[in-house]
């Protein structure tokens, strides 16, 4: 190790330039976002470009908060990630515990059915998901919001994995002292599954953050709109209005990076046991 | 809670085997997630089947019309042109990976700031995807955006990135590659941690240099992890939506026509104009490609994935 380490680090100053320049490529968006939010409308449209801003102002974010709720949408965005990750850790977990150890009729025709499901792309059954909510009378709620996303084939599918992984001896002392099947599910098993537990509610957070095209279909009418529909419809108000959109954007993308700057290793965690997309 | 502790007595301690006995508890901890997943995703998709083969009016009931939604999207120039835009954008986003590959070896290389690196790199994932549209479009804005003006100080003419339907599928791919490399990087880092760093130390030995070591090394024991984020990749690639919609459609843009994707045909046909029959043929269309090209891929993959 040590040997590897001072021959590498030899060298490691020419892997440190291109990586820097990468990162440095990498944040120019978010520079530039930054940037143009403080500027002013007349600014941006000129040419050339100015790169600080001439006269700083927060103009655009005042703009931004006086015509968007944005209060509004970023409760409906926390609360239906509260409800998608309480409900799917729950849901996942009871499910994933019973798959990888009680066995009942039909365990693994069932389990089957689960795998195929992941591997359908989720528009297969948006239709479907719409016509429910709209039949339940839920469009333009909260619970339309959420509830699809409360259960998850892969989220049961992980937590299964999680559970499969994790020593038998727990649970047969356990079983031993008298506990049933829920409290030894309980009591035992789930805490020690908490980090798989995090790594999938760290990723039903970012599905639910950032998703689009649901919310875009359940909240038609305007009511209970999350932030991505909300700045997506921002859009049309302000037009060319760079200053504002770039306000709303950064304003909308920063409680997540702060989530995530405090939650790093759950989000590395969890995409890398699993893969975000798909 | 305490009532639930008198679970089955008497339940042999081996519990595999032929003996075992099946625990009512697993049925009541399942009925949530079954219940939740036959309502909503085994009968939608199954309800799509259907009505892929059906005239679904947006009142009254629909009616059978065999296989003429399957006609009509093939005899559509519209499908294959969006076809071809999303196999282009998926292609395109693909170039994406062997970036991935090289940033995640230089950073596994590196003894401090690996951190700060992953962190940077995977801050386009956990941005709203709607936000990062919006800060592109601006960006690739063909009169004011920055990109046309570093063209600019160097020579090169600018074009209408996001206006003219020329172009913008390269600027989704650059979008897409730039919001997915995170992710490739966090899960191809993995692949890299598990590879032994003996068989780095013995090729030092034998006078392999970095670059041999990346080839010989490297390459083949990542090629599972390589294939893996390909998957992905490509997957997600085939249902990219978000980026038309806010950077082409949420602010009609003349070029969306052009640009679509095939799950913004889907989008526009089943909510925008409530063709729920044919909405449902494309998304039915959209699985078997999806389903084609992963077989392909998985056949392709025993010429040059590594197992040991």
């Amino acid at each position: 190790m040590t040997s590897r380490r001072s021959a590498a680090s030899r060298g490691e100053w020419r892997i440190h330039v291109i990586l820097i320049i990468a990162v440095a490529l990498m944040v120019v968006p978010f520079v530039w976002e930054i940037l143009t939010a403080f500027k002013t409308n007349n600014e941006v449209s000129t040419l050339p470009p100015t790169i600080i801003p001439a006269h700083p102002t927060t103009a655009a974010f005042e703009t931004f908060f006086a015509s968007v709720p944005f209060w509004a949408q970023f409760g409906v965005s926390a609360i239906s990630l509260v409800l998608r990750v309480v409900g799917q850790v729950l849901v996942a977990a009871l499910a994933g515990y019973a798959f990888a150890r009680l066995r009942f009729p039909g365990r693994n025709v069932l389990f089957v059915l689960f795998l195929l499901m992941l591997m359908v792309p989720s528009q297969l059954f948006l239709l479907g998901q719409f016509d429910l909510m709209k039949g339940l009378g839920l469009l333009n709620t909260l619970p339309a919001l959420a509830i699809p996303g409360i259960f998850s084939a892969f989220g049961t599918f992980l937590m299964r994995q999680a559970f499969m992984t994790m020593p038998k001896e727990y649970e047969e002392a356990a079983r031993l002292d008298g506990a049933g099947t829920l409290r030894t599910f309980w009591s035992v098993m789930l805490p020690m599954a908490r980090s798989m537990i995090a790594a999938l509610a760290v990723l039903t957070s970012l599905y639910s953050w950032n998703d689009l095209l649901w919310p875009l279909i359940v909240s038609p009418a305007g009511g209970n709109r999350p932030l991505t529909v909300g700045l997506a419809s921002m859009q049309g108000q302000f037009g060319t209005n760079y200053p504002t959109l770039m306000a709303g954007a950064l304003v909308c993308t920063i409680p997540l990076v702060v989530v995530f700057i405090a939650l790093q290793r759950q989000f590395f965690a969890g995409i890398a046991s699993s893969g975000l997309k798909g | 809670m305490t009532s639930n502790v008198s679970s089955p007595v008497g339940r042999p301690r081996r519990r595999t085997g032929l003996g075992a006995r099946t625990d009512w508890w697993a049925l009541a901890m399942i009925a949530p997630a079954l219940i939740g997943l036959a309502a909503l995703y085994l009968w939608p998709f199954i309800s799509t089947f259907i009505k892929s083969f059906m005239n679904v009016p947006v009142f009254g009931p629909g009616k059978f019309n065999g296989v003429d939604n399957y006609a009509k999207l093939l005899g559509d120039p519209g499908f294959w042109q969006a076809l071809g835009n999303t196999a282009l954008y998926t292609v395109l986003v693909l170039l994406g990976i062997p970036l991935a590959i090289v940033f995640a070896a230089l950073i596994q290389q590196v003894s401090r700031g690996k951190a700060i690196y992953r962190v940077l790199f995977f801050l386009p994932v956990v941005t709203l995807p709607v936000a990062v549209g919006m800060v592109w479009r601006f960006i690739l804005n063909g009169d004011f955006g920055l990109l046309n003006y570093v063209l600019s100080l160097v020579g090169i003419p600018g074009e209408y990135w996001v206006a003219d339907a020329r172009f913008t599928i390269y600027a989704f791919a650059v979008v897409g590659i730039w919001m997915g490399l995170g992710v490739n990087l966090i899960i191809l880092g993995a692949g890299l941690q598990s590879i032994p760093t003996e068989l780095y130390e013995a090729s030092s030995l034998d006078g392999a240099n970095r670059v041999q070591q990346f080839f010989s090394i490297t390459l083949p024991l990542l090629s599972p992890s390589i294939f893996f984020v390909t998957i992905l990749t490509t997957i997600s690639a085939f249902q990219m939506f978000d980026l038309v919609f806010v950077m082409l459609g949420s602010v009609n843009n003349t070029a969306l026509g052009d640009s679509k994707t095939i799950v913004y045909l889907f989008y526009d046909a089943a909510f925008v104009q409530f063709k729920q029959g044919f909405a449902a043929t494309i998304a039915i269309v959209l699985l078997i490609i999806i389903m084609a090209v992963t077989a392909l891929q998985f056949r392709l993959q025993k010429k040059w994935v590594v197992y040991d």
